[in-house]
């Protein structure tokens, strides 16, 4: 599959987003290097787009935002999930789990459903 | 992570900066980004230009990122704003309640001023400010004549003046008018029970289309309807309601008017009140189509109520009238009646007719309660600078404890807010039970005075009203604190501490000025009270004491008008003796206008012999009387009445009033002369004293006074002249008028006293209204005064304790601290004399025979302060010499 071809919506950025951060305060390009490495490369996304998600998610609440030092001790703005964050996170998992069932039923089809009966 | 460093830790010590934060946070992204491609083997420029390819659009991003960086920021002052102000809001509640005597006073003091401004607003919004009820009522026109001597007459138009310039004007998108000549309780009400008596307008049938009133129920009436009888009516949504109950099938129904069936074809809604528009305190029943046809000859009765097209202005409307006038005949039969109205047709926007008249007395009443306002700021003020000196400690303690300069402000403003909104609540409460009191003084003859309520604009004004005070009231004890030395208030500060006594200047300067805006209330509530009893000192012509009168309703339909007037003399002549016999009863006669009324003329009589030129002679207002009226209405005749013998067979007689006289035949006696009406000779048979036709105010003219027997009467008016109260007649006389026409209604018995008290009412109103203001005012004043002296006895009451120690007397310590008050209240007389000696000229147009200088209202004012000054100060100067010295000594 042409990798760079998937696209993000905005939901799905925001739900990988509160993932990525489910193991512990990031900054944001720890973040990008997160979902890179844990999508085994294959969702690439155009760097500069993560950071109004993430701004946005702190302005709702979501995030806890603090400065501080990076690993190579350059300043660095770090980003927690705190108590609505997490809500939010379990919530729109089991969106997005259903609705990835949905479609793969949709498109698992060996059989056009049966006539639905006339009562 | 690692712990905050140090910089950040300081970073908001300047401020936050959302953009820096944008700017660093994308900085390091990119930092970070090239340090891994160089691991991986990148050379530094090209790792910069591939971290810059993968990260996009940079600028962009930073632009999203300030936008939302800088509304998280604001969000978050608010946050802390709010959370600050809710604890100072906790700390003014806990404050406050502790002295719940200062809360209780001061919330009282703000209720009434507050609740008198925002009555007055709604006085003023009503009568004022806001549009007349009617659609588009800014295009709503009244045209009359210029005032003059001759009432309504003079302020009305004939039939056929009516339908020339609906014709021929061209600025107006409609034209029409009503009846003037309408008197209350014109018509009855029969055929459900007693005959009940109604009041009547008759109007040009587009009248409701023009002013824009919708109806209710049923339909208008149409302009083809006030041409030719049409025996149909509206009613008015509160006769329905009153006389029908509401009856929702009222449309298409009968109902029996003077013996007349006539149809109803609707119901007016509620918002329209003719009354309180063009009659003021009149209700009004029921309207009729005006029968344009009928009334060709009967000369000037028609109102011109006009809407302009959009755009037109009043200019054009009154070139337009110039442009008219000279193809419009008072009469059509009559040529030489062309161009009769010439100059005559003048037109104002309908809003200033109906309360231009009152613009002044409004805004003087409205500048009286700003006064009041102002009053009670300073009163506030000079009761928060007096606790302020007291709380002094609190408010150092608090700076010690890092509390700005600023939140200490904040902390007095909020504690004002707090007073002032609570005062405005109940303010809001005061000013509702007055406005609905108001709204139902259906006496006083005021437009409008129906409509009043408090809306969204009067509650918008409270909330204006109750800020700006709690700023004039606040602001000022918190600055003084605020730039005092909060060191130096935390040392005791005792008796005669230099801030102390400078405070004390201050509230002295306060005490002075409210006393002298008390002054310019107090004098302009006497001169306008000198006024109003000058007004009802006015000699009217009559004596309205013990007189009272009633609509009689009487048949005098016959085959000719000779059979008619004899008829009617029979009628007549049997009423009075019969209402004459009645116990109590010292005279009774019948005229059809009463004075203080509607009145008419009819032509010009000119006294036979002399030449005068057109123009020079009066056209006399007309009334039409029985033998015995000028008796019952306590009016000075030289001459004799008329008699019944004067009927329609005999000489035509006439009684002319003294004004005419003098007009007729200067330096001559006129009793004896003759006047010419036409061929018609009438004899001067007396001469009566000028009576007051229309206000009590205003200048009399020329009267004339015709016999019922001789002339068609409009109506019949009886009074009586009584010995005993009038109200104690009434139901003997209505059974007496009953037994000799069973139709007659049950009409209000009203004594002559109601006739004039309602003409007087507007200014009874206001001459009310500013002395209740000047009342609250000087109590406001009195309380002030009261206020600082008391506090500076407790200020110096070791000084007095030491001071009696050393043998001064009670009366010693008592007269100084009385010398005290009375150098404030004399400092603010002589500064309260100068200011409403200023202000008392700008509203000596509503003065009436009373100088702005009027030497008793000044010298009333001054002693009425003095007087309310030593009484406030008095209370503090017994306490002082009930100071026990030993005691003082002993806990100092």
């Amino acid at each position: 599959m042409d990798t760079a071809k998937l696209e993000f919506f905005r939901g799905t950025l925001d739900v990988l987003i509160l993932k990525s951060l489910a193991w512990g305060p990031l900054h944001g390009y720890a973040i990008t290097n997160l979902i890179r490495r844990q999508s085994d490369e294959a969702l690439l996304l155009e760097e500069g787009t993560l950071y109004p998600a993430l701004w946005r998610l702190e302005n709702k609440g979501l995030l806890d935002a603090e400065w501080g030092l990076s690993e190579n001790n350059r300043k660095a703005k770090f980003y927690r999930l705190n108590a609505d964050g997490r809500r939010q996170l379990r919530h729109e998992v089991r969106t997005w789990e259903a609705y990835a069932a949905a479609v793969a039923k949709v498109l698992g089809a060996t059989q056009p459903p049966v006539p639905e009966e006339i009562a | 992570m690692n712990p905050t460093p140090f910089w950040r830790r300081y970073a908001r010590i300047l401020g936050a900066d959302p953009a820096a934060d944008v700017q660093d946070e994308l900085t390091f992204h990119l930092q970070a980004k090239i340090d891994d491609l160089v691991v991986q083997g990148w050379s530094p420029a090209a790792a910069r230009q591939e971290a810059e390819r993968q990260f996009g659009d940079f600028r962009a991003v930073q632009r999203i990122g300030v936008r939302i960086g800088e509304s998280m920021e604001r969000r978050k002052r608010l946050q802390d704003y709010w959370t600050d102000s809710v604890q100072d809001v906790r700390y003014t509640f806990r404050t406050l309640r502790r002295d719940p005597g200062f809360t209780a006073i001061s919330i009282l003091i703000l209720a009434l001023a507050i609740g008198a401004n925002i009555a007055v607003f709604s006085v003023v919004n009503t009568l004022l400010l806001r549009p007349l009820p009617f659609t588009e009522s800014s295009q709503l026109v009244w045209i009359a004549p210029k005032p003059t001597a001759c009432g309504l007459s003079c302020a009305t138009y004939s039939a056929d003046a009516y339908e020339e310039f609906r014709e021929r004007s061209r600025v107006y998108q409609g034209v029409t008018g009503y009846m003037a000549f309408t008197t209350p309780d014109n018509m009855r009400l029969t055929g459900r029970g007693e005959p009940e008596p109604a009041t009547s307008f008759e109007v040009v049938g587009d009248f409701f289309q023009v002013l824009g009133v919708q109806p209710a129920m049923g339909r208008l009436f149409t302009q083809e309807e006030s041409r030719g009888p049409h025996p149909i009516a509206l009613l008015s949504n509160a006769y329905w309601r009153r006389q029908f109950a509401s009856d929702p099938a009222i449309v298409g129904k009968a109902v029996e008017l003077n013996g007349t069936p006539i149809t109803i074809v609707g119901v007016l809604p509620d918002s329209f009140d003719f009354g309180a528009v063009f009659s003021p305190g009149a209700k009004v029943d029921l309207f009729t189509p005006l029968d344009l046809n009928l009334e060709h000859d009967w000369g000037n009765i028609v109102t011109f109520i006009g809407r302009l097209k959009p755009g037109a202005t009043l200019a054009q409307a009154l070139d337009d009238a110039d442009r008219v006038a000279p193809s419009m005949y008072f009469n059509v039969k009559y040529p030489d009646t062309l161009g009769r109205y010439k100059g005559d047709l003048i037109p104002v926007s309908l809003k200033d007719y109906v309360t231009g008249k009152l613009r002044r007395s409004l805004i003087a009443l409205w500048c009286a309660v700003g006064a009041i306002l102002l009053i009670a700021g300073v009163n506030l003020s000079n009761l928060l600078l007096a606790r302020a000196v007291a709380r002094a400690k609190e408010f150092a303690v608090r700076g010690a404890l890092g509390a700005s300069r600023g939140r200490i402000v904040r902390q007095l403003l909020m504690e004002s807010l707090v007073l002032s909104s609570a005062g405005a609540v109940l303010g809001l409460g005061l000013a509702m039970m007055l406005i609905a009191w108001l709204a139902h003084q259906g006496s006083v003859a005021l437009p409008l005075l129906s409509s009043l309520r408090i809306d969204g604009q009067a509650i918008g004004w409270t909330v204006l009203v109750a800020f700006f005070t709690a700023i004039i009231f606040g602001l000022l004890p918190g600055l003084r604190i605020a730039s005092g030395n909060l060191q130096e208030m935390l040392k005791d500060s005792g008796p005669g501490a230099g801030l102390g006594r400078k405070h004390e200047r201050v509230r002295a300067a306060l005490v002075i000025f409210e006393v002298a805006l008390a002054c310019v209330l107090l004098v302009s509530a006497g001169l306008l009270l000198r006024s109003f009893m000058k007004v009802l000192d006015v000699d009217l012509g009559f004596q309205p004491e013990r007189a009272a009168s009633i609509k009689v309703d009487y048949d005098d339909t016959a085959p000719n008008y000779e059979a008619s007037e004899a008829k009617r003399g029979e009628i007549f002549q049997q009423i009075i003796a019969r209402v004459s016999a009645l116990p109590g009863v010292e005279a009774a006669g019948i005229s059809d206008y009463l004075p203080l009324g509607p009145n008419r003329e009819w032509d010009t009589p000119v006294p036979q012999g002399k030449i005068f030129q057109p123009g020079e002679l009066p056209d006399p207002l007309v009334y039409v009387i029985t033998p015995g009226f000028v008796r019952a209405m306590g009016i000075h005749l030289r001459g004799r009445d008329f008699t019944w013998s004067d009927g329609p067979g005999s000489e035509r007689v006439v009684l002319i009033n003294a004004s005419a006289a003098r007009v007729y035949w200067p330096g001559e006696d006129a009793v004896g002369k003759i006047l010419m009406r036409d061929k018609e000779e009438d004899h001067v048979v007396g001469v009566v004293d000028d009576v007051h036709e229309e206000t009590v105010e205003g200048g009399t003219g020329s009267q004339i006074y015709y016999p019922a027997t001789q002339q068609g009467p409009s109506g019949a008016q009886l009074v009586i002249r009584t010995s005993l109260p009038p109200a104690t007649l009434a139901s003997s006389v209505l059974r007496a008028l009953r037994e000799l026409n069973p139709k007659q209604p049950s009409a209000e018995f009203r004594p002559i006293q109601t006739i004039v008290d309602r003409a007087v009412s507007p200014r009874r109103f206001f001459m009310l209204l500013v002395a209740a203001f000047a009342g609250l005012g000087l109590l406001l004043a009195a309380l002030g005064i009261y206020g600082v002296i008391s506090y500076s006895v407790t200020q110096q009451a070791q000084a007095i304790g030491i001071r009696m120690a050393l043998g001064a007397s009670v009366g010693h310590v008592r007269r100084r601290v009385l010398a005290g008050t009375l150098r404030l209240a004399i400092a603010g007389l002589a500064l309260g004399t100068f200011l409403a000696f200023a202000v008392s000229q700008l509203i000596s147009s509503l003065l009436f025979a009373t100088s702005f200088w009027d030497l008793p209202t000044y010298l009333g004012m001054a002693i009425a302060l003095l007087f309310v000054a030593a009484a406030s100060g008095y209370i503090p100067a017994r306490r002082a010499s009930g100071v026990n010295p030993m005691e003082v000594l002993r806990s100092h």
